[in-house]
């Protein structure tokens, strides 16, 4: 565990790549191998299950820490962080402790079958032979909320540094559903095929953005500079839903979804389909929800995920159906090597093939000719459900992870809003301690409605400028949110807007954002409730 | 009939009426006294200071010609009856808790203090009284310091490793106060030691003022970047991200500040090493330093004043919040770097 921790404290010591790299190796030419896999599951979002529930762990960290709780709860908000809270707050350490990560980690799985005192007495003698920064990621391990300062792309790199192995190779075999427990250093660095593990999905490939802000719109002779010949490029709807890959190997179906969750058992209506394909099948796709054949916004297809039970009534009314635009593996073989265009075929032929057309689409082609003719068919993607176009170059292999070049997302521009901030509530992470995420509100007659909370769109310098008026401005306090006096108008942009009975303003946005800071606007010159449900209309 | 307070807070800042005098006032007035020379604390435009002697050339520096008198920790001044002597109060050089005493009253106003002694201002030194008045910048439990002992350990061996790898080293931290504090626990076995102007500026007004200080050279247009590679920079925190900054590149850069034992704020500041080194009290220094008062009662100034006030009361204190434009009321904007050039460029302006 020290060699972890102390692995934390030189990664947020250095805010150099090379370093960052340098560090990483440094531990795994130290560690132990199940140390190393324990570490890759951990930096790659696989956390050990939680044992304790999180409320325990609190009450017991304010006893040991002996404070009140109140002045605990003030803690967290000040840190930002539960568990470097609840390091910062306990006394030194008595003893000290020379287990592994994965010592550690085999201990806290060991908790399952015991009583809530035996989890107690652990975890107190735990706490009071760690140091604090030991006790920080220990801390880490046990709430579950294990987000780190680093990208998977440079652990990656170093292990491949190490390994020799190149890191598209690894980022595919550290996919799918492995835990540290039945996956071993020596397998990873073994060489591999799909049959290994039948349910290990392939790294997405994410399209880069034309154009990063809506201030910068990209004209179509800017575009065709860029891209080049129409012909090169195949264009489709870039569609709004669960970017998925559907896996049909050995008999066996799985559904994954971007965030490397398996959700197979979450989407009953596609298990025919996906069994009707032919073994050794891997498909790309978006699943959404569909009405009458018609794909509809993504609020309807929110509001299952959740769900543990799906109803008759929603299986029947808005069924979930995927809209395939890629296939990666055929007849058991690795084809993301292939060209886009032999790709497209292949899926083409599997679509053609399938008895369950409804739930089996493809991503149709929008023919173009121009860049110009291009741009004037992006003007309709709101009406096709889609959030804009993607451009994908038909020479194109089917490449790891965000990459500029091949693959292109032509976004439409946000709808937008002027709005007043009337809430703020500080922020966790970097922007613990500093209000930064905040309510926004529009007029409805001659009250204040709150439509939107946001936290991301304002540089650092003007979040400092808002937190310096939200602590001078504040009209209530309610826990840790504060009402601010109105007086603050920002421009909200957003993808959709769709009608919610859960809120109050009676209406709901798809990834609310700040857009600017209206120094200009006074709050009484904010948009209406009645603008915003005209947007509906759209 | 309970009998007036001898101190209020008013909107111009502590008030004695009786002495009719200000403690630290941030609007003119005709007589402030002083408890140190930070930007906070002392404000442009009174006709007359009183301060410890070592705030003296700071203060002139700072606030152009003033109207200034100076006086010995425990030496007494009166005014209009009233008694003021100043006590260490271990913040910065020249640094002073405030004691005003009027018919058998005492207060005390702390300004701004640290327990711990530095080795550079004169060590904090508790001072019974009935009323203390408070600052809490770091008035949260989460806030505990190390020994500054094992700080510059740190900080020296940050410093060696990266001259063993050729990077320069910029450490960054107040001008007035952190700066001298780390010049004076540097390992200056290891290089010299560079100042930027703002920085040097204020160690020539303390050498002026008799205090000795180890060596410095200050950076200028000549100044050798191969040179400054090896030894250390000392920079104010108005210079990161600057291209003064990024002249020294490769360069490794450390913050010395209370607010770096968060690691959010550690990580907003982009610092590459972030040092535990405050000249505030922590937690533990706060209560302590309050409980040895021995006072009735305690207001709290500046820093998380509502959690700090409601923590004292529960523990058998009795304390209040107060609001002052100290510090600030409880952030990492707070204790604002002071920039001199700008208080004399505003005095130009104003005098007439």
């Amino acid at each position: 565990m020290k060699n972890f921790a102390q692995l934390f404290l030189s990664l947020d010591e250095t805010n150099k790549t090379n370093e960052k790299i340098k560090v990483l190796k440094d531990y795994f030419n130290t560690v132990p191998d199940t140390d190393k896999m324990h570490m890759l599951a951990l930096f790659s979002g696989r956390r050990p299950k939680r044992q304790i529930n999180s409320t325990l762990v609190r009450n017991w960290a304010i006893e040991a820490s002996n404070i009140p709780a109140w002045l605990f709860e003030e803690s967290y908000h000040v840190v930002g962080d539960l568990a470097e809270t609840m390091s910062l707050l306990m006394p030194q350490n008595r003893g000290s402790s020379s287990k592994t990560l994965t010592e550690w980690i085999a201990e806290i799985n060991n908790l399952s079958d015991k009583t809530e005192e035996e989890k107690k007495l652990w975890l107190m003698d735990s706490w009071a032979m760690l140091d604090s920064s030991e006790r920080f990621v220990f801390n880490k391990l046990l709430t579950g909320s294990f987000r780190v300062g680093v990208s998977q792309s440079l652990v990656i790199k170093a292990l491949s540094d190490i390994t020799g192995i190149e890191p598209p190779v690894l980022t595919h075999r550290i996919m799918g559903s492995w835990m540290p427990e039945n996956y071993t250093y020596e397998q990873l660095v073994q060489e591999q095929s799909p049959a290994d593990d039948i349910s290990r999905p392939y790294p997405f490939f994410l399209a880069y953005p034309i154009q990063e802000t809506s201030e910068k719109q990209k004209s179509a002779d800017e575009l065709g500079m860029a891209l080049g010949e129409p012909r090169d490029w195949q264009a489709e709807w870039k569609w709004d839903g669960i970017r998925s890959q559907l896996i049909k190997r050995n008999g066996e179906i799985f559904i994954w979804s971007r965030g490397e969750d398996l959700a197979t058992e979450k989407f009953p209506e596609l298990h025919p389909f996906l069994q009707a394909l032919p073994d050794g099948t891997v498909l790309d796709g978006e699943l959404l929800s569909f009405q009458n054949g018609l794909p509809m916004p993504f609020n309807v297809l929110q509001t299952r995920i959740g769900r543990k039970n799906l109803s008759r009534k929603i299986l029947e009314e808005s069924p979930v159906a995927v809209i395939a635009y890629d296939c990666l593996e055929h007849m058991g073989e690795d084809i993301r090597h292939k060209p886009q265009s032999e790709r497209r075929q292949i899926l083409e032929e599997l679509q053609a093939a399938t008895p369950f057309p409804d739930f089996f689409n493809i991503s149709a082609l929008i023919p173009f000719a121009s860049w110009d003719e291009l741009g004037r068919t992006r003007e309709q993607s709101r009406a096709m459900i889609a959030e804009g176009i993607m451009l994908k170059r038909k020479s194109a292999t089917y490449q790891v992870g965000r990459k500029r070049g091949d693959w292109w997302k032509w976004k439409i521009d946000p709808l937008s809003v002027d709005a007043v901030m009337i809430y703020a509530q500080k922020g966790h992470g970097r922007r613990a301690d500093l209000y930064t995420d905040y309510t926004f509100a529009v007029w409805d007659g001659d009250k204040l409605v709150p439509f939107a909370k946001a936290y991301s769109g304002l540089t650092d310098a003007e979040i400092n400028k808002v937190d310096y008026f939200v602590k001078r401005n504040t009209l209530e306090k309610f826990g840790p949110v504060r009402t601010v006096k109105p007086e603050l108008v920002f421009e909200i942009g957003f993808e959709g807007i769709n009608k919610s009975t859960r809120h109050k303003s009676g209406i709901a946005l798809r990834f609310p954002r700040i857009l600017r800071w209206r120094h200009d606007k006074p709050k009484e010159e904010a948009d209406t409730i009645e603008s915003l449900r005209a947007l509906l209309g759209k | 009939m309970p009998e007036k307070p001898l101190l209020e807070f008013t909107d111009k800042g502590i008030y004695c009426a009786e002495g009719k005098f200000y403690i630290d006032p941030w609007k003119p007035v005709d007589d402030a006294v002083i408890t140190h020379a930070h930007a906070d604390h002392a404000y442009w435009g009174h006709k007359r200071y009183l301060a410890h002697h070592h705030s003296r050339e700071v203060l002139l520096y700072r606030l152009g010609e003033i109207n200034l008198q100076t006086v010995e920790y425990g030496e007494k001044v009166m005014k209009n009856g009233v008694e003021i002597s100043l006590f260490p109060a271990g913040h910065v050089i020249g640094s002073a808790q405030i004691r005003v005493e009027y018919k058998g009253q005492m207060w005390v106003v702390s300004g701004d203090y640290k327990v711990e002694d530095d080795g550079v201002s004169a060590p904090f030194e508790p001072v019974r009284c009935h009323h203390f008045i408070s600052e809490c910048t770091f008035g949260m439990p989460v806030y505990q310091w190390k020994p500054q002992a094992d700080i510059f350990n740190e900080v020296n061996n940050w410093w060696r490793y990266n001259v063993e790898h050729n990077l320069a080293t910029v450490i960054v931290g107040y001008s007035l106060g952190k700066a001298q504090r780390i010049l004076q626990n540097l390992d200056l076995s290891i290089g010299n030691v560079y100042t930027h102007g703002v920085i040097e500026n204020t160690n020539e007004a303390l050498r002026r003022n008799g205090i000795k200080l180890n060596p410095t050279i200050r950076i200028t247009q000549e100044t050798s970047k191969e040179e400054a590679r090896k030894g250390i920079v000392l920079a104010p925190p108005s210079s990161v991200g600057t291209p003064w900054m990024r002249k020294f590149n490769p360069y490794s850069f450390g913050y010395c500040s209370g607010w770096m034992a968060i690691r959010g704020a550690k990580r907003r500041r982009a610092a590459d090493r972030g040092f535990v080194l405050s000249d505030h009290a922590d937690w533990d220094g706060l209560i302590s330093a309050i409980d040895a008062t021995g006072c009735e009662c305690v207001y709290l100034t500046h820093g998380y004043t509502a959690q700090f006030t409601r923590y004292l009361n529960e523990i058998g204190f009795n304390a209040k919040e107060v609001h002052t434009l100290y510090g600030d009321d409880e952030g990492m904007t707070s204790v604002p770097e002071e920039e001199p050039d700008k208080h004399v460029a505003e005095k130009k302006e104003v005098t007439p």
